[in-house]
């Protein structure tokens, strides 16, 4: 069976002006939104109280808020969390505070009101552990983005290093963007996301350029487009299979995994997605608009002889 | 033709093989238990474990099996019920001298066991727990020592007839010496006192100044000292509390972190761990006005002023007779009278200073002073602040004289029990801040792992489903390979014993997704060949060849990213990428190595006209 029996190329590169336009309207609507609304970030950045209480019968957020509102904690964020059972409350760190024993008075506080009320899980995090996890995050990014860059120039070429590293940080800013547009929460485990996404996309280009590399050491002929086209139009089949496995599992992730990994999921799905276009048109288009041509990829004089034993 | 030498054959088959034997402890599960360990440490004799045994079967409590292990019994209970019942009822039974603790065992059979060979362990998010990080302050530890000097050093100089101050700042000691020329003599006496020190010194005017501070070396020591220190008053804490695989270990310079899985009361661990409480027992100023001095807000000489619970002032002698230290044994119990109270045991120079005290004070009161240290955000949003608490939790009149033997009052049963365990285990060397916490209930551990099963099932499933209609013979061939690949991931895991969270399983489930892609670049290789007229022996050979390259440059670009996050990640992200670096690895062996044994096993000998690809 075959998904995709192409009578003849897609012309991919050939639109990709409107594909420019499009990733840089995207990714400037991210960083405008991110420095405008910021991320809505969790406790694991910010420091605070996190507590996810299970309740008998269907909770009551206004009971619960006013319960708290009476206990002092009139600033808390209360919320379902998965079930209509389960409520998670937040409360932010406060100057005058101490807030390591808040999650057992929280809990306190909400058992007063006379309910059964199971703990299920609570967090707490001291300000400078936050800030410490913000710095190794951020940092880790671009750790992970600087080796990347010197593993494809070391096996490609810097032109293709500079097209992937597009590629990634195009991918990483969507989906900073659409977390910052929507505010859904970000925590440690959506980090953990968006370096996997970096790892998955990169993938992706990388199988790109690879085809790329081969036909334009065997197609010496053409220009660098074409062949670029044909390439991408090889391995389009590829491409489309390792993101529909790849989806499936993460929608069943997302769909069974439970609530505490539904962001994680909902993250990598939205970074396949990117991650899948941005290895065609970003990865592509900032190598070609680098002059890209087949003298850079001619091969070290010693392997010419390996290329067409292969076949 | 195809084929592949009888080494790499082999190879494929022992890693399977291997593997599903290293996986194998997985499959049985664990039974709720409860281990009973001596609080001395000493190891649980014979007739101790026959007489646990007797008495679970003289109380109707039914046990599935119960062994000796290191130092202590183990108990297996066929549900959570019997456990929680048999436990309470043991507690009861065996008194005080036995720490009783709550786990899950494997069901691993013996032959495995025997075999060294373990489950995974899960982590803390799968199986319920707490996780706490601790900042041990280190500088309390470098303030006391210099303060120590400081005191040393004054009575060093009275001693000559020498008059100064000293008095520990900024990290030295500095003394002010009233005359200049004392300064030789001063400086020779206090080198000779403390060598070790670095000393400098100088005039001003008609006084001198000497100033010492600590070698660098001598810094890192002092602070090492007390953490190590804490990180051992913290193991005797953990014990009180009855944990079973607790973790304490350092982190970085200064933190200590502490993780106690199954804990049964995470709230009461939260309070106890890094609590600095302690008491100090001294004699009430008889016949002094408190309400007087609290008046004015000054005590009279050799007084303290402080309050009781109802904020109520009471004058104490500044002297104190014993202290938390000197505490040997504390149990909670109850009072003649049914109050909640801590039975304590003093040591020898304890028990002789309270001895004098009861005697030269009889019909005078007595009083137990509370002392709590709390640590405050300050207004400004900079460093935390110590404050240290102080309150009479009770008052007492001398009825008869006592020397080690004696109880405290006052306190609610709650306040009581983690008195006595605190007593116990010793007080921390210098105070210790939560700095980060994470408590997962033992229910929402459960949902975790189930929750996490479903998805890796599912998710399975959908891309077998997929592959194998798509790719056909082939796509089960990498079915098989993903196979595979998922008990090579859970015998690494049981091997390496690190912890599987909820994160490393989303790990696993991504590696099943991209596990597949391995194979996908293959078989759409091996479809292209064919697509250009290439035999199908050559094409499954190309497609193989060919696919390699693409394949290992694009893996190893996934594993950097997996490698930065293990690096720089905690806890649950490291498991993440533990899981997913292993997935990576295990999937590049399965799927290029272990599809193409299958694949030249079926199709490898013959001429072929076409391929179910």
């Amino acid at each position: 069976m075959e998904l995709l029996r192409l009578r003849r190329e897609i012309d991919f590169l050939s639109r990709r002006r409107i594909a420019t336009v499009v990733s840089l309207a995207l990714v400037a609507a991210s960083i405008a939104s991110f420095a405008v609304r910021g991320l809505n970030l969790g406790i694991d950045f910010t420091g605070g109280v996190l507590l996810e209480v299970g309740y008998e019968k269907d909770a009551d957020l206004g009971a619960i808020r006013s319960l708290l509102e009476k206990g002092g904690y009139g600033d808390a964020q209360v919320q379902n969390f998965g079930a209509a059972r389960d409520v998670l409350i937040r409360v932010f760190p406060k100057e005058g505070v101490d807030a390591r024993g808040q999650g057992e008075e929280l809990l306190g506080v909400l058992r007063g009101g006379g309910e059964q009320v199971e703990l299920r899980r609570v967090e707490f995090v001291g300000p400078q552990v936050g800030q410490e996890l913000t710095e190794r995050g951020g940092l880790a990014v671009l750790f992970a983005l600087v080796m990347i860059l010197l593993y494809v120039m070391l096996r490609f070429q810097w032109k293709f290093a500079v097209g992937s590293v597009a590629a990634l940080a195009h991918d990483v800013i969507i989906i900073l963007g659409i977390f910052s547009i929507f505010q859904l929460p970000f925590d440690l485990t959506i980090l953990a996301a968006a370096l996997a996404v970096i790892g998955y996309s990169l993938n992706d280009t990388i199988v790109v350029f690879d085809r790329i590399r081969e036909n334009f050491r065997r197609i010496r002929a053409g220009d660098a487009q074409g062949i670029m086209n044909a390439s991408i139009n090889q391995i389009l089949g590829r491409t489309v299979i390792t993101s529909l496995t790849t989806l499936l599992v993460l929608a069943a992730l997302f769909a069974l995994g439970g609530e505490a990994l539904s962001g994680f999921s909902s993250a990598l799905i939205i970074g396949v997605i990117v991650g899948t276009y941005s290895s065609i048109y970003v990865a592509g288009n900032t190598a070609l608009a680098l002059n890209v041509s087949a003298q850079d990829l001619l091969p070290p004089k010693k392997e010419t002889g390996n290329d067409g034993a292969v076949t | 033709m195809n084929r592949y030498p009888l080494w790499k054959n082999l190879l494929v088959l022992t890693a399977v093989i291997g593997g599903a034997l290293v996986a194998l402890p997985n499959i049985y599960g664990d039974d709720p238990a409860v281990l009973i360990s001596r609080e001395d440490e000493r190891e649980i004799t014979e007739l101790e474990a026959d007489a646990v045994r007797r008495a679970l079967s003289l109380a109707g409590i039914e046990y599935i099996g119960a062994q000796e292990r290191e130092n202590s019994v183990l108990i297996r209970f066929d549900s959570v019920d019997r456990q929680l019942s048999a436990s309470d009822f043991l507690r009861e039974e065996l008194g005080p001298g036995y720490v009783l603790a709550l786990t899950l065992m494997p069901r691993t059979p013996q032959w495995l066991a025997s075999l060294g060979l373990k489950p995974m362990s899960l982590g803390l998010d799968l199986r319920g727990g707490v996780h706490f990080l601790f900042e041990v302050d280190t500088e309390a530890a470098v303030r006391k020592r210099l303060e120590g000097y400081a005191e040393d050093f004054s009575r060093r100089l009275r001693d000559e007839g020498i008059r100064r101050s000293a008095q520990a700042l900024d990290g030295r000691v500095r003394v002010e010496l009233r005359r200049a020329e004392d300064l030789a003599q001063a400086e020779a006496l206090l080198t000779e006192l403390e060598p070790e020190l670095e000393f400098d010194s100088g005039t001003d005017g008609e006084a001198a100044w000497i100033t010492a501070s600590l070698s660098a070396a001598r810094l890192r020591e002092l602070r090492d000292n007390a953490i190590t220190k804490n990180i051992t008053i913290l193991r005797n804490r953990v014990n009180e509390l009855g944990v079973a695989e607790p973790l304490v270990q350092r982190q970085g310079s200064e933190r200590i972190v502490v993780q106690l899985p199954g804990v049964q009361d995470p709230a009461q661990a939260a309070r106890v761990l890094d609590s600095v409480a302690t008491v100090e027992f001294r004699l009430v100023c008889y016949g002094e006005n408190q309400f007087e001095a609290a008046r004015i807000g000054r005590a009279p000489i050799g007084c303290e002023l402080l309050e009781d619970e109802q904020g109520q002032p009471v004058l104490l002698r500044r002297s104190v007779i014993a202290a938390g230290g000197q505490i040997v044994d504390a149990r909670q119990g109850f009072s003649e009278d049914g109050q909640p109270a801590v039975h304590v045991a003093l040591d020898g120079r304890g028990a002789d200073a309270m001895l004098e005290a009861t005697q030269e004070n009889l019909q005078r009161p007595m009083a137990v002073v509370f002392i709590e240290q709390k640590r405050e955000q300050s207004e400004d949003g900079g460093e935390p602040v110590t404050r240290e608490e102080r309150k009479v939790i009770s008052e007492a009149t001398i009825r008869g004289v006592f020397s080690s033997r004696f109880q405290i009052t006052g306190l609610n049963i709650v306040e009581a029990r983690d008195l006595a365990l605190l007593l116990r285990a010793g007080a921390l060397e210098v105070p210790i801040f939560k700095v980060e916490e994470r408590t997962v209930g033992p229910s929402l551990g459960q949902d975790n792992i189930d929750q996490g099963m479903r998805a890796i099932i599912a998710g399975l499933l959908l891309v077998v489903l997929f592959i194998s209609i798509y790719y056909r013979v082939f796509g089960m061939i990498a079915t098989l390979a993903l196979g595979a690949n998922m008990v090579l991931i859970v015998a690494l895991l049981s091997l390496l014993q690190a912890a599987l969270t909820l994160p490393g399983i989303a790990g696993i489930v991504l590696t099943v997704g991209m596990a597949v892609d391995a194979n996908v670049l293959i078989f759409e290789r091996i479809r292209e060949e064919l697509r250009n007229g290439n035999s199908p022996q050559a094409s499954i050979r190309a497609g193989y060849d060919k696919a390699l390259v693409t394949i290992a440059d694009a893996n190893i670009t996934t594993l950097i990213a997996a490698l930065v996050l293990f690096t720089f990640g905690t806890g649950p992200i490291k498991g993440f990428a533990v899981t997913l670096s292993l997935g990576i690895l295990m999937s590049m062996f399965t799927a290029i190595v272990g599809t193409r044994a299958v694949v030249n096993l079926i199709y490898g000998r013959r001429r072929l006209g076409r391929l179910a690809v």
